[in-house]
């Protein structure tokens, strides 16, 4: 039976994968690291326990200063809020993950599992600056928006939360629900400079 | 015949290799790149190029610049792509474009409405439209009928506009506004900080002042400097330049909105481009550089065209190779506007005098004049122009500017241009857009920006700082003191300043308004405001009347009304109302300009949102489906949501009774993703849950759902759904689909501000699950053919919740109903959705399963009295107007939110609006959701009403019409009969009863 | 178009991502079932507007879902500080001279 399962991410429905190879010489490049497991955890930043807890479990010590990031062979994590980070893991691994961290932590804490619930765009190419200039209003000079920054902010008229990968690379974590949208607008903003799909 | 005006001059700035044709008012004109339409008309001769607003007199080009109330313009061949009132001066000229005058009708050489008098005139005095409103309705109808086609404010499109638009958002440490020498030498100073500096200006390219200017630079045509500096800053990465970009406004905390027009001069319609781009630059530092307008005189018949600023003459020769006009008189009253003169002259054409206001002049400038024999009348004012559509001659008369008076007899001269010029006034309009009031300065005879509370610097003209090296001196000092305020340089220009000498200037008079032998108001018309028609005499009869604030005379008058926003007659306007109100000028102090600076396009300002991209839509992950499987959408929220779904040849009503009637006789499936769904965790979630819901969750048990009511703290309600209790400390809530983002807010607010103390958090999973209602009789027979658990009756009952495998996914599966029958709600990751959705309706064949939509969704629930809120509720509606008190929770030991309020006198009152079913007496009528109620058939208007129709259906189960209401004291009053006085005059008669019309027991939903 | 300093993401952000949320300081009375009609209407209805400093509430939306405070020049739009829930501000109307 779970073979015939079939598994849509939150833009299956744009087909991009037939999209790739279409276009090479795009100013912006865009590619959807679907199906990842997404956590959502909350937790007392000021809980020396609760850190050791997360660091025994994905690894890596919580980033608890705004706005930052941490890696782990096992976890992405950004900064979502002063007691809010988003743990991005290997699709499929949320459940596995989740459990961990159920084991190590104790006290108040919650984990939520919203892998369905949100989708990881990457946008890069030369072109980049442009189109994010034309989505957000957050300065993105890298004295303010630093390579490992994570910020949550406005993207056209929907919400996202961005980490700035390398200087002309960032990831979009954007809610199911918008993704269309959020395709739409990239392909408008994207007009002048060429758009990619790898 | 073609260029008669054009001479063979040595601008840089006009490509006469590359000759462009274009059209106004139907004749074909040519002219050069570089050319803006304004002086290409006047290259060709042309002299009236509009209408008056209300007095329909020719007019002709008075500017050059942004202050023109003349020739503004159609633009545009087609009705997509016409634009109405472009100023001409601004307007770049490109190969075929079509232009015509925005306010002659029917056209600008022959006006009906001119030669019968115009609607207005004499008729149309000051304050005409207020006026006219005292008087009966009927009579302003026909009034405004004429008016409006007279008036001329241009003509919408008639079609969509194919362009293109966007935004882009920017932040840097300076942004300069003006790329004048002043702008261009801050940027300089600034960017060699290091700092991020934007640098933006109106025209076609830098250089403001200097495109038109012959005073040597460094020993070099202006133009060098200009093209070394620009050079230079185009060079440097922290620098971008912005040309053709006007800054319309400067927002609070230092936000400055650009529009920059990125096609508008190559043509029409550009293909995969956007037209116009504008840029949210958001700056720590402002530097306003935007120089100064030089300030007409106002004098009799000032609007023959041929009448203009001797600025813009002077522009006209040395920028475009555009001389005017024939016989030059000149009136002025500062030796600056004697360079118009000398322009005019070495242009080959005849000054025919200048006519200075003073008594005498030594400055450099005038000596200069001396020597090249033009004859110069001191003393003297031109008091009256001759002519109609061009200027044919001035009467020059000796004036006491003190005394306002004529001195003497006037003399005439033949001339075919007059040029005036009372001095500058700087362009203050952006420093006041936050509320700076501008401070007037004796020296200059002008306004300049006052305190702000912006992070501004201001420079050069704006300052009243107008000698040229003192100007790109100013720049480079205030750009080195604006960058140290944004935290970079050492607030010094640490490089040299050009070499340029000023000439000396003898002191200017501060004269606004040139007297006339006859009193102003039997004067010939004396201009203050062209575009508005606004005279002198207009102005001092405001002032008669009673109108001495500046703000009333504005409004009384129109002076600085419109696309023209006070820039060419306003300070003018000022002076004629502070000498006739024997005040000063900073007594009388200035009307408020507000953005935008020029008129900007609606296409820029909406920029990308339009469309598709207007409003985010969202979509569940089986909309693919419903769109395959032919469903009408509804909007609710931001969500697309199936509304119904029509098979081939039925109407609306045939899908829902379609749709209903399987849904209660075998199985219909609802996509439900959209509900808000908030994951609660946390050892105080369940007393939180008691806090903002009015029933008790204290002993709600692992594995059980439970409806609930939340209430805002007046006691009305405000959202419901059901939550359910996953273990001891977790609980996902569901809310309604608009009030999801809402409610989530409202958990936070209340954890946040009153009870921090409280563990608990809240996190939106909405979007990770997808949810399917499976209802009907069959429904139980569908799912355990794809489910691994129990699901009989006996071991997952009513209200319960059970995780399980459904079609090979992972599901929470709650027992609950929203139609009354019986009914589970499967929800799966929403990645699994489509695969869910997909083996529910393989599941379900055998039992004819019937997706529905919203509106049967509706139906359903009606028919058993459950409410929806924001349809039956409406922010004022207690849980006991809605009968609900089984839902308030009586033994709670915390006073909920809301639960106070319930005891306040009104809330008490036994004649609220009270919700009800309604039964109309005809079975097959259906009331009008919105109807209003009364108790008496006959009575007289305005009708006593006593509430309104919330939900109004047919139900095909019962096969009948049946309503939701809301009616005053409607609890007590079941069986009795209303009324409903419809719109279309007639009334129907129906009966208030239970609003639970189907299976009033509940036995369906527990089988 | 207003620039805020969100305490909690402890930099600048654009209005936009931020909502209004009314007048802070209000305090729930602990005990509603004690208080009179009048008492209670006053903790519902009455709110202050001044013509100069205000204390108001506003939500990151688009960022940190964090409420905090803000003191505003109501006239000037000037955010003189912004502070986190349960701290008091450091400026008030009666240093600023005002009422």
């Amino acid at each position: 039976m779970s073979n015939s399962i079939q598994v849509e991410s939150p833009l299956h429905h744009a087909q991009l994968e037939q999209l790739i190879g279409q276009s090479s010489a795009g100013g912006i490049v865009l590619h959807e690291h679907k199906l990842l497991g997404h956590l959502n955890l909350r937790g007392n930043a000021a809980d020396a326990e609760f850190l050791a807890g997360v660091k025994e479990a994905l690894g890596v010590a919580l980033p608890i200063t705004p706005c930052s990031s941490a890696k782990s062979d096992l976890a992405q994590i950004m900064w979502l809020a002063p007691d809010e980070w988003l743990i991005i893991v290997a699709s499929g691994s949320e459940v596995e993950i989740e459990q961990k961290l159920r084991t190590y932590l104790t006290g108040h804490f919650a984990v939520s599992d919203i892998s369905g619930a949100q989708t990881l765009l990457e946008l890069s190419g030369k072109d980049v600056i442009g189109l994010m200039k034309k989505s957000t209003g957050y300065d993105l000079h890298l004295d303010s928006f630093p390579v490992g920054k994570v910020v949550g902010t406005t993207f056209a008229k929907t919400g996202a939360h961005i980490l700035r990968v390398s200087e002309d690379r960032f990831q979009l974590i954007v809610r199911r629900s918008f993704s269309d949208y959020v395709w739409l607008w990239i392909q408008h903003g994207s007009q002048e400079y060429g758009l990619t799909i790898v | 015949m073609s260029q008669v005006n054009r001479i063979a001059g040595s601008s840089k700035r006009i490509n006469r290799n590359r000759t462009l044709t274009f059209s106004f008012n139907g004749k074909e004109y040519k002219g050069f790149e570089g050319d803006t339409v304004a002086s290409a008309l006047l290259a060709n001769g042309v002299d009236v190029v509009g209408r008056s607003f209300k007095y329909s007199r020719p007019r002709g080009i008075i500017t050059s610049d942004s202050q023109e109330p003349n020739a503004i313009f159609q633009i545009g061949s087609t009705q997509a792509t016409t634009i109405p009132n472009p100023r001409a001066t601004q307007t770049d000229l490109y190969q075929g474009l079509t232009a015509s005058s925005t306010n002659g009708w029917p056209n600008v050489d022959f006006d009906l409405m001119g030669t019968v008098g115009k609607l207005g005139g004499s008729m149309m005095p000051p304050g005409f439209y207020y006026k006219t409103f005292m008087f009966p309705q009927s009579l302003w109808m026909s009034y405004e009928h004429l008016i409006r086609k007279g008036a001329g404010l241009g003509a919408s499109p008639q079609q969509s506009d194919p362009d293109s638009y966007d935004k882009m958002h920017h932040h840097c440490d300076v942004m300069i506004v003006g790329g004048g020498p002043a702008g261009l030498a801050a940027a300089l100073s600034a960017a060699q900080t290091g700092a991020r500096v934007i640098i933006s200006d109106e025209q076609n390219e830098f250089g403001g002042s200097l495109l038109c200017s012959t005073q040597q630079i460094d020993g070099q045509h202006p133009s060098q400097w200009v093209e070394k500096t620009v050079a230079q800053l185009s060079d440097m990465d922290n620098v971008m330049l912005l040309p053709r970009s006007t800054v319309f406004g400067y927002y609070d905390h230092n936000l400055v909105g650009i529009n920059e027009r990125r096609t508008d001069h190559l043509g029409e319609h550009q293909l995969q481009s956007t037209r116009q781009r504008v840029h949210k630059v958001r700056a720590k530092q402002v530097i306003l550089a935007t120089g100064a307008h030089e300030r007409p005189l106002v004098y009799g018949n000032n609007d023959v065209p041929g009448c203009m600023l001797a600025n813009a003459v002077s522009t006209y020769i040395n920028r475009y190779d555009v001389v005017p006009g024939n016989q030059l008189v000149l009136m002025t009253t500062n030796d600056n506007a004697y360079k118009t003169a000398i322009d005019w002259h070495q242009a080959g054409r005849k000054v025919v005098a200048i006519v200075d206001t003073r008594s005498t002049s030594n400055g450099d400038l005038v000596n200069k004049v001396r020597k090249l024999g033009i004859d110069i009348i001191f003393g003297h004012g031109v008091i009256d122009v001759k002519g109609s559509k061009r200027v044919k001659g001035v009467d020059v008369a000796p004036i006491n500017a003190s005394n306002h008076s004529v001195t003497g007899p006037a003399k005439h001269f033949v001339c075919d241009t007059v040029a005036s010029s009372g001095g500058w006034s700087p362009v203050i309009h952006l420093s006041s857009h936050t509320g700076s009031r501008p401070v007037w300065n004796e020296d200059i005879a002008g306004f300049v920006p006052g305190d702000t509370v912006q992070q501004q610097h201001s420079c050069g003209g704006l300052e009243g700082v107008y000698a040229l090296s003192k100007v790109i001196s100013d720049g480079f000092t205030t750009g080195a003191v604006a960058a140290q305020a944004a935290g970079k340089g050492e607030g010094r220009y640490a490089g040299k300043s050009p070499k340029t000498s000023d000439p000396q200037e003898d002191a200017s008079m501060a004269l606004f308004h040139i007297p006339h032998s006859k009193k102003t108001s039997r004067a010939p018309k004396q201009f203050v405001d062209y575009q508005n028609d606004v005279t002198a005499a207009g102005i001092e009869l405001a002032n008669r009347e009673g109108f001495e604030s500046i703000e009333h005379v504005k409004r009384y008058t129109a002076l600085g009304f419109g696309t023209d926003q006070g820039k060419l007659g306003n300070i003018n306007g000022m002076a004629i109302t502070a000498k006739s109100l024997g005040k000063t000028i900073p007594e009388t102090g200035t009307t408020i300009f507000r953005p935008m600076y020029t008129p900007t396009t609606f296409g820029a300002l909406a920029g990308a949102d339009v469309k598709h991209l207007f409003d985010p839509a969202r979509f569940s992950a089986m909309h693919k489906w419903h769109l395959d499987n032919g469903a009408e959408f509804e909007d609710v929220g931001q969500w697309k949501r199936p509304w119904y779904f029509p098979q081939p040849g039925e109407t609306m009503q045939q899908s829902l009774e379609r749709e209903c009637l399987a849904t209660r006789n075998s199985v219909g499936i609802l996509d439900a993703s959209t509900l808000g769904k908030i994951d609660i965790q946390g050892k105080d979630a369940r007393e939180f849950l008691n806090r903002v819901y009015t029933n008790p969750w204290s002993k709600l048990g692992v594995g059980k759902c439970r409806y609930g009511v939340m209430c805002k703290e007046d006691g009305m309600v405000f959202d419901d759904g059901v939550t359910v209790c996953l273990d001891d400390n977790r609980f996902i809530m569901t809310t309604t689909t608009g009030g999801a983002a809402g409610v989530l807010q409202w958990l936070e607010l209340w954890h946040q501000t009153e009870w921090p103390e409280l563990e608990v958090y809240f996190s939106t999973v909405t979007d990770h699950w997808s949810t399917m209602t499976i209802s009907g009789p069959n429904a139980r027979k569908v799912l355990e053919k794809i489910c691994d658990i129990d699901v009989s009756n006996d071991s997952f009952k009513y209200m319960d919740w059970r995780a399980a495998t459904v079609a090979g996914v992972k599901a929470r599966i709650f027992r609950i109903s929203f139609t009354g029958e019986l009914s589970f709600e499967i929800n799966v990751q929403a990645n699994y959705g489509m695969h869910a959705w997909k083996a529910v309706m393989a599941a379900g064949e055998e039992f004819n399963i019937t997706p529905y939509g919203t509106e049967t969704m509706h139906i359903l629930r009606a028919e058993k009295g459950f409410i929806i809120v924001g349809q039956d509720t409406d922010g004022s509606v207690t849980p006991q107007d809605l009968d609900m008190d089984w839902v308030v929770g009586k033994k709670k030991e915390f006073s909920f939110i809301g639960k106070r309020s319930w005891t306040r006198f009104d809330n008490k009152r036994d004649d609220r609006k009270q919700m009800v079913g309604l039964k109309p007496k005809d079975p097959k009528f259906v009331l009008p959701e919105g109807a209003q109620i009364v108790f008496e058939k006959n009575q007289s208007i305005p009708m006593k009403m006593v509430g309104h129709v919330t939900s109004s259906y047919y139900s095909a189960c019962m096969g009948y019409s049946f309503a939701l209401a809301v009616v005053k004291g409607g609890i007590s009053r079941k069986g009795d009969s209303v009324f409903l006085p419809l719109s279309d005059g007639t009334t129907v008669e129906a009966e208030i009863c239970s609003p639970v019309f189907y299976d009033p027991k509940g036995d369906r939903q527990n089988v | 178009m207003l620039l805020i300093h969100c305490p909690y993401c402890e930099e600048m952000r654009e209005e936009e991502e931020f909502s209004p949320a009314g007048q802070a300081h209000i305090v729930r009375p602990l005990q509603p079932e004690e208080i009179s009609d009048e008492q209670w209407a006053h903790y519902l209805f009455f709110r202050k507007n001044p013509r100069g400093l205000h204390h108001e509430m506003w939500l990151h939306a688009a960022g940190c879902r964090k409420y905090f405070n803000a003191t505003r020049n109501t006239v000037t739009y000037e955010i003189m500080e912004t502070y986190k829930m349960g701290l008091k501000p450091s400026v008030t109307a009666s240093e600023e001279g005002q009422s």
